[in-house]
């Protein structure tokens, strides 16, 4: 029957492909890290920022004459997988990788829709996987008892603390009284830090005036900003991302509205300001870290950055490149390409000084302890404002 | 256009096929991994697969054997996974008996799709064609936005704490299942009422075709193996969120059918099993996948504008009796131009 | 009553570029009955050669406007050739479903050239006027304006030229109008170039707007157009509009009055509700079937 002949030419078809997408062995010893980032579907950006700062953590090591492990020198190779922003694929690909038995640890998936799933996966393949920018605090905890994780670390402090921070410094730096609300109801950070700065917004005896949501892919926010005008607040924040602060701030202002914006860290890319046309001169955000009052490190990874791709970097790309730096002081620390031995070797170390600061991990907790900056937008830089303990 | 054959089937042809592959399927899915022939990737993507087909088969139920084109399938998927996940987490008590509780999840995730499914037969009574898609659409939207605003199943940060009791011998069941049951309905005279619909409405009305009850059948039956994929789902990723069930999920869906070939659920199975693998084999170029992924949609839908399968059916999948009655009809939507 | 009024005249400028965009969903429906569901993303390559027309160019702004009207209006006619004609005799959801293929592949080209949002430098100058206390700004009067008088134009191509009689005559029977030698392939061309022109100027007009571009924004954009044609009665141009500028009013006038949070439910639930009342959208009529 020719439907069997061609389902067969379609099978051998499909054998080809998933051949040649398997991998070759190579001679110098080599360590071998997954990369899961967001390289199609909602959130391209994030995807090609963490791969390529990724790239470059890897290079500049290989550069340097390799990772020294145990006394061997090893070469660094990425393994890249795209998991298209879904919660499926990130699944997928977590396990494509925790299977692959040269793999010794996941950098990624950055958004948590992905993280969870994946953080999943590779908690019960025993593989250690640091997720750059995931800052739901679920990521790194067992869904069913609430105990931090074995295996899964973060580069990143969490939704908790960031709303917190900011609602602290809408109060006692902006000192505002009243402040609105408009975030992206269908995205989960941006819900989770709004609900938390409401809630310490009003204990403090502050008064939230308007809380609004939009769905992501909205373009139109002239609804929502006129109504945040009528309530006229202090201060407005929004936790949203940077495609769209740009076109919110620019409604804003051709809506009239006078008060600050106050966002969180996914504000913090260099096209900001340009995607903006300016119209975020003036607004507070909070961020990893501080460009203009930066440490060597972030100095030194600023410069190498720009160097190699024409672009400042963004917060997912100092985030990822730290996540590597962790991950290969771990490598070093263990002594061996192990999995199990990587992940003890991780879970001790005492202090990691990267590009985002200075991180501290309690024990058994893969949440480090950092601290965050709040920034002002003014003459078109990011200018250091203050900085927030945990 | 075919007769409606007004008794049942016969199965005399290649009986026991399903039965077969049912107990084959099983065996395999239990014993390969037990023994470690497949790598938890392997375990992972066969279950994919295994989901999408039930996926695929069930929106071709409505899309293909129906005629009607629904884009609003991850809806249902939706209910059915935080139905399910809802009832395995809050209600069923974990432990031993957690595992044989979980059909019943599953089951009741199913059922409050299939009810939801009715509602929009309902509404597909007076509405058809594209208007009856952007219902199936705004169906898809109210229950993503609903879902995002019920903080008791964790809004749009997702609902966390699902066990994992989704394995590969329940998901090769569920399909398995999935495909039983849609062909021998498809092959029943409420099957054929079904695709009366498709092939003429007016026309089945007069000759004494019940369509609102085809309906009803249709999109209940369709809905509820929507719902059954989506607590598979989600007691497979422990982790379920409203952005998971959005209009590319749907999307994904309808590729999938129409690219496996609509009214065939033989072309479901192969459309579902090739697009799963070729996106996984393709992972590794990144952001070309989705450029090449539709490329070829494209290409194929050129050179092959039915789908792989187009209204023909693998000989295993179809009871003896039948396959001139299919050539006849398939034949007809040709000269009717209309699917 | 001011906030109304403010609220109304945004609801005019989402609504006017919701009306261009389905336009073209029902330019194509009224003579192909197919969806072009690669439409939204036309809309967004519009908006990406107006980007790169402002940016790399610094071309003036109706030359901007012209050039991403010609660029899309090829791009439409090319996938019309290329993609949808060969399929013309097939089931019709076959070339829904190519042309579904169309639209990944053209959101996931651009995003190969650009994965990073874009800004679309200002076309015009805005100057923000205050009649009483209501702000009114110069882009919002230019949107509108320029989408009324677009839709003028095609509602005077499509009633007063031959070109317009030809393609109703096609949307009536094409079998009919082929034996009076009417040549379909260059009239269907023609609207396909026609509808996606349309769509690259709601491009333009949406970067003035909302002056960032990303591969991905054709998407909900070209959902929410859909609707807004087949709520007016997909195939009939005027019904577009009035479904584009009445989804506008809807979802802006939602979140004005009520909690935004439940703008989706709200808005999503009158649709339903209109269609149980209206099965054919508000302009359309029950096609006649028959047996």
């Amino acid at each position: 029957m020719h439907v069997n002949r061609r389902s067969g030419i379609l099978a051998c078809i499909l054998a080809a492909t998933l051949a040649a997408a398997c991998e070759k062995a190579s001679q110098v010893p080599t360590v071998h890290i997954g990369l899961i980032a967001e390289l199609s579907g909602d959130l391209p950006a994030v995807g090609a920022s963490s791969r390529t700062a990724a790239e470059m953590a890897v290079s500049q090591v290989n550069d340097a004459g390799g990772l020294t492990i145990g006394g061997r020198s090893y070469r660094v190779e990425l393994a890249i997988e795209d998991n298209a922003s879904k919660a499926d694929q990130s699944a997928s690909a977590a396990q494509k990788l925790a299977s692959d038995s040269d793999i010794v640890a996941i950098v990624g998936p950055n958004a948590s829709l992905g993280a969870i799933p994946a953080a999943e996966i590779a908690e019960s393949s025993g593989m250690v996987m640091i997720t750059p920018w995931s800052t739901n605090p679920k990521t790194t905890l067992d869904t069913r008892t609430g105990a931090p994780k074995k295996y899964v670390f973060r580069a990143c402090f969490t939704d908790p603390f960031e709303g917190r921070v900011l609602a602290r410094f809408a109060l006692d730096t902006l000192h505002a009284h009243t402040a609105a609300i408009l975030y992206d109801q269908s995205s989960e950070a941006p819900k989770s830090q709004s609900e938390l700065f409401k809630t310490i917004f009003a204990e403090a005896g502050g008064t939230i005036v308007a809380s609004e949501t939009y769905t992501s892919g909205d373009k139109d926010f002239s609804a929502q900003l006129t109504k945040i005008n009528q309530s006229a607040p202090d201060v407005v924040f929004l936790p949203a991302y940077y495609n769209d602060v740009p076109l919110v701030v620019q409604q804003a202002k051709r809506l009239g509205i006078k008060a600050p914006f106050l966002g969180s860290d996914a504000w913090s890319s260099p096209d900001l300001i340009k995607l903006s046309d300016n119209a975020v001169e003036g607004f507070y955000f909070c961020n990893h870290y501080a460009p203009d009052v930066a440490t060597p490190e972030a100095a030194r990874f600023v410069r190498a950055y720009t160097e190699t791709y024409k672009r400042a970097p963004d917060d997912v790309a100092a985030l990822t490149y730290d996540a590597f730096g962790l991950l290969f002081e771990a490598l070093r620390g263990a002594g061996q390409v192990d999995r199990r031995a990587t992940r003890d070797a991780l879970a001790k170390i005492p202090t990691y000084t990267g590009v985002t600061g200075t991180m501290r991990f309690p024990e058994g907790s893969g949440d480090p302890i950092k601290s965050a900056v709040m920034l002002q937008i003014r003459g078109g830089k990011f200018v250091w404002v203050t900085n927030a303990n945990p | 256009m075919s007769t409606p054959k007004l008794h049942a089937p016969s199965h005399r042809h290649r009986k026991g096929m399903l039965p077969a592959l049912l107990a084959g399927g099983l065996a395999a899915s239990y014993l390969l991994p037990y023994f470690g022939v497949l790598s938890p990737y392997v375990q992972l993507i066969l279950i994919s697969v295994g989901v999408n087909i039930i996926l695929t088969s069930s929106l071709n139920l409505v899309n293909g054997y129906m005629g009607e084109f629904s884009v609003g399938h991850a809806g249902f998927m939706a209910v059915g996974a935080y139905g399910a996940a809802v009832l395995s987490v809050n209600v069923l008590p974990y432990g031993a008996a957690a595992p044989w509780l979980f059909p019943l999840a599953i089951v009741a995730g199913g059922l409050a799709a299939a009810l939801l499914g009715c509602v929009v037969a309902l509404l597909s009574f007076k509405t058809r064609g594209d208007y009856l898609a952007i219902v199936t659409l705004a169906f898809l939207m109210i229950v993503k936005s609903t879902l995002e605003n019920l903080d008791v199943v964790g809004g749009a940060r997702g609902f966390l704490g699902i066990e994992k009791l989704t394995t590969l011998p329940w998901v090769v069941a569920w399909s398995v299942a999935t495909i039983w049951v849609i062909r021998n309905l498809v092959h029943s005279r409420y099957g054929r009422d079904i695709q009366a619909v498709r092939d003429d409405e007016i026309a089945a009305n007069q000759t004494g075709v019940d369509t609102r009850r085809a309906k009803v059948l249709a999109f209940s039956v369709s809905s509820f193996f929507a719902g059954v994929a989506g607590g598979l789902l989600a007691h497979h990723l422990q982790f379920i969120n409203p952005r998971m069930f959005d209009i590319a999920k749907s999307t994904d869906m309808l590729v999938m059918v129409y690219l496996g070939g609509i009214g065939s659920l033989g072309g479901s199975i192969l459309g579902a099993t090739i697009y799963t693998l070729l996106l996984e084999a393709l992972r590794p170029l990144g952001a070309f996948r989705m450029m090449l992924m539709p490329l070829m949609l494209v290409l194929l839908m050129l050179f092959r504008p039915r789908g792989i399968m187009g209204m023909r059916e693998f000989s295993w999948l179809l009871p003896a009796c039948d396959r001139d009655a299919r050539e006849a009809a398939a034949s007809d939507v040709d000269k009717d131009g209309k699917a | 009553m001011l906030y109304v009024l403010q609220q109304t005249l945004n609801a005019l400028q989402l609504g006017s570029i919701y009306a261009l965009i389905a336009l073209g969903y029902t330019l194509v429906y009224s003579i192909l009955r197919m969806i072009n569901f690669a439409h939204g993303d036309i809309f967004m390559v519009g908006g990406f050669v107006c980007f790169a027309a402002a940016t790399y160019l610094q071309l003036p702004f109706a030359v901007t406007l012209l050039l991403a009207m010609g660029c899309t209006a090829i791009l439409g006619a090319g996938l019309e050739r290329l993609a949808y004609r060969p399929l013309r005799d097939a089931p019709r959801v076959s070339a829904v479903i190519t042309a579904l293929g169309c639209g990944i592949f053209l959101e996931h080209f651009v995003l190969w050239l650009s994965p990073y949002p874009q800004h679309v430098p200002a076309l015009l100058q805005n100057q923000t006027w205050s009649l009483g206390g209501l702000s009114v700004s110069s882009i919002q009067t230019a949107i509108v304006a320029i989408a009324v008088a677009l839709m003028l134009v095609l509602d005077f191509i499509v009633q007063r030229t031959m070109l317009g009689l030809a393609m109703r005559g096609i949307s009536m029977d094409m079998k009919a109008v082929a034996l009076m030698g009417v040549p379909v392939d260059l009239v269907i061309s023609s609207t396909f170039a026609f509808g996606a022109a349309l769509g690259g100027a709601a491009g333009v007009l949406y970067s003035l707007a909302y002056p960032v571009v990303d591969p991905y924004m054709g998407v909900l954009m070209g959902w929410k157009a859909f609707i807004a044609a087949v709520l007016g009665g997909i195939g009939h141009i005027r019904g577009a509009v009035l479904g584009g500028f009445l989804l506008g009013a809807v979802e802006i006038l939602v979140t004005a009055f009520l909690p935004s949070t439940y703008r989706d439910l709200t808005v999503f639930t009158l649709l339903l509700m209109l269609l149980i009342v209206r099965p054919h959208g508000i302009l359309g009529r029950p096609t006649l079937q028959k047996v």
